[in-house]
């Protein structure tokens, strides 16, 4: 997709143009992400939902100069007007862990093991502020202080291991605020904790990002995380974004057939007891060789004979609703699909319309 | 909650009862892990029981002692009038059949070394002769029925996705017609668009085989799909037990209403405010006194720190809870 610059608005604080990302294996070239475009306004939250194999954390990474070296990277990401694949390949030293950092899911592989909490928080003042060493075990404590760690003069002194799943977490968020980043990235900084413990955390990365003004990346697979928390929705399917708008829009008034599916197939607090719930059928797309067709047609109770010919592109400007569907739902396009393919009985696709729809693929 | 008490066990006319169990594990320098405390409740048969709490409440010991793959410290579990705990050997074995469990690790719980069909068929080796007659046949229609084509039976696990992994797993455990099903967390591996299909698999099999469902999880909205009622635990104790409906209508116990309002989005249509509870999990090896929800609880008071709640029913409804100050004290009727 081109960049679409059309009004005076604001500079984005990052931008990523027509992202792609491969990985050479012996079965052939994993295509990982297939052109993603977005841009992130400082202050504001993006999530970005997609389940295992979307793209999502391969697109995280990317930003974060965290792919092995045999992958296959394309496309312009922009922070704050530099360029940030050029800044990587110069090796650039407190960029990354500065300006941007990153939160991943399991706190317990982000941190070393053998080392006291605080020494951990403070080598990264250490390294990319050049602190002195007490100046920055005090620093460490503040930190802990400020994300919430209860007795932080105590933590400090402490190994991972004595902590709990939550408060290991504070203190990953601890280390990546460390150097005032204006942009965080979270992987699924919640997923390996529990339900009160990740309410918590979620309150915790609002209410810093709020105070001090950063952009933050949210990468779940959670779509209930991502409708409370977030500014602005992207879905990622198959390594592309099929479908971005603002959180209410993408909730209420989506028009992507993967969106509507995935929506439906979750069970909700509020839905009766014994719900049939609507799964999708079929299994996540193949991400080697590709065919040159929309990658959710094969599920799609929408698809259509067009739907297998090219991938439909993304629609719409950059910053507005956008979705990559050539017969979107809740249009008249999608009624007259899904009515027509249900009077066949099957999809173009040859997916069976009749019963659960809930087979193997 | 941390709650004792009987008053929520049914008639006699229950499929399985659990009463006082207590499972305790070494833990080293004479220090025990009180993993499961004098827990009770029943399941009838045809019925699907959820078991909800947050990691270290004792959920999945609980599954695990009812079928005996942990020792039970003291209690019993009786399934159709028998005591299981203190079943040994020969006797212990000819009851397992009955009893049957699909994990929440799909791949890791199935050989990577075998072909499915053997993995499935590995029951009916050891038991076809005693069960009946049995054949190669009996394989292909379970394969069919969790919807895994049966002419893949001679792939490897590795050769499948989570979900069909899943599925195997579903297929080994009907494979000596159970009566009762644990399911252990068996979606909260998957990804969300496969978690449905299994849901609605373990529904579809349960009608089909005429099963009786112990469902565990940590998800309350995945909990309450599929459970006619559901125990929500909290640190080897119970808390509340009644019918879904009763339950998230109408959560009596602080311990489940934070539950509730921790669920991110859509919010809870119930009014689940409560007070915050905290991020510590107090340590299982020294429980709190008293009730052990207490150091957490924002209704906490003095006599729940000296005096462990006893279950007791609210109003005449299935709902029963373990709490000094339970939010629906108003209406609550002391049970006769």
């Amino acid at each position: 997709m081109a960049p679409d610059q059309t009004t005076a608005a604001p500079v984005p604080l990052l931008s990523v143009r027509d992202l792609h990302v491969r990985f050479p294996t012996e079965r052939g070239t994993v295509n990982a992400v297939n052109g993603v475009s977005f841009d992130l306004y400082e202050g504001k939250t993006l999530a970005i939902v997609g389940e295992s194999g979307s793209g999502k954390s391969v697109t995280a990474k990317t930003l974060m100069n965290l792919l092995p070296r045999s992958a296959l990277v394309s496309g312009d990401v922009t922070y704050a007007g530099q360029d940030v694949r050029a800044l990587a390949a110069a090796g650039t030293k407190h960029f990354f862990g500065v300006q941007m950092t990153m939160v991943f899911q399991d706190p317990m592989t982000s941190l070393n093991p053998v080392k006291r909490v605080g020494e951990q928080i403070a080598e990264t003042l250490r390294y990319h502020l050049g602190r002195s060493r007490s100046a920055a075990l005090e620093e460490a404590e503040d930190l802990l202080d400020a994300v919430g760690m209860p007795e932080p003069a105590r933590r400090v002194m402490q190994y991972p291991h004595e902590l709990s799943g939550g408060l290991r977490q504070r203190v990953v968020i601890a280390m990546a605020l460390a150097c005032q980043p204006r942009l965080l990235i979270a992987d699924e900084p919640t997923t390996a904790v529990d339900v009160t413990v990740q309410k918590h955390l979620l309150d915790l990365l609002d209410e810093l990002r709020r105070d001090r003004g950063m952009a933050m990346i949210l990468i779940t697979h959670d779509l209930g995380v991502a409708h409370g928390r977030a500014d602005d929705v992207a879905v990622m399917y198959a390594g592309r974004i099929v479908e971005t708008a603002d959180a209410r829009t993408l909730f209420v008034d989506m028009r992507h057939p993967y969106t509507e599916a995935l929506l439906r197939s979750i069970p909700r607090i509020d839905d009766p007891v014994h719900h049939r719930l609507d799964p999708i059928p079929g299994r996540p797309p193949e991400l080697i060789s590709p065919p040159d067709a929309c990658a959710f047609a094969p599920r799609c109770l929408y698809a259509q004979a067009d739907c297998l010919d090219g991938v439909p592109e993304l629609s719409g400007l950059v910053g507005l609703h956008r979705f990559a569907c050539l017969h979107p739902t809740g249009t008249e396009r999608g009624v007259a699909a899904a009515t027509a393919n249900r009077a066949a009985g099957v999809t173009v696709a040859g997916l069976p319309l009749t019963g659960d729809p809930g087979g193997a693929g | 909650m941390a709650g004792t008490g009987h008053t929520q066990l049914r008639g006699d006319d229950v499929l399985l009862r659990v009463r006082d169990l207590v499972v305790q594990f070494p833990a080293g320098r004479k220090r025990v892990v009180h993993a499961v405390s004098e827990v009770t409740f029943d399941v009838a048969e045809g019925e699907t029981l959820g078991i909800v709490g947050e990691s270290g409440c004792g959920k999945s010991t609980v599954a695990r002692a009812i079928i005996r793959l942990v020792d039970i410290t003291a209690g019993e579990v009786r399934f159709q009038g028998q005591d299981l705990a203190g079943l040994e050997g020969e006797d212990l074995r000819r009851v397992r059949p009955s009893l049957q469990m699909i994990f929440q690790d799909p791949i890791s719980s199935l050989n990577p070394r075998r072909r499915v069909r053997d993995v499935i068929g590995e029951g009916l080796a050891v038991w076809g002769d005693e069960i009946g007659s049995w054949s190669l046949d009996r394989i292909d229609e379970l394969m069919e029925a969790v919807g895994v084509e049966a002419r893949y039976g001679d792939r490897r696990p590795h050769e499948f996705s989570g979900g069909q992994c899943q599925r195997i797993g579903i297929a080994r455990a009907l494979a000596l017609d159970p009566k009762v099903l644990i399911c252990d967390e068996p979606v909260s591996a998957l990804d969300v668009s496969i978690q449905a299909q299994i849901l609605n698999l373990i529904q579809d099999m349960k009608r089909r085989y005429g099963l009786t469902v112990l469902f565990i999880s940590h998800d309350l909205s995945v909990v309450k799909n599929v459970s006619d009622r559901i125990v929500v635990m909290y640190l080897g104790k119970v808390c509340e037990i009644g019918s879904t409906e009763e339950l998230y209508s109408r959560p009596a116990h602080p311990y489940t209403r934070a539950l509730l309002a921790s669920i991110p989005e859509p919010a809870p249509t119930v009014d689940v405010s409560e007070g915050d509870i905290g991020d510590e999990l107090p340590s299982a090896t020294a429980p709190p006194s008293g009730c052990r929800f207490h150091t957490r609880c924002p209704r906490a008071t003095d006599v729940c720190r000296d005096v462990e709640p006893v279950t007791e029913q609210i109003g005449d409804a299935d709902h029963f809870v373990a709490c000094h100050h339970p939010v629906a004290a108003e209406v609550a009727v002391r049970a006769p």
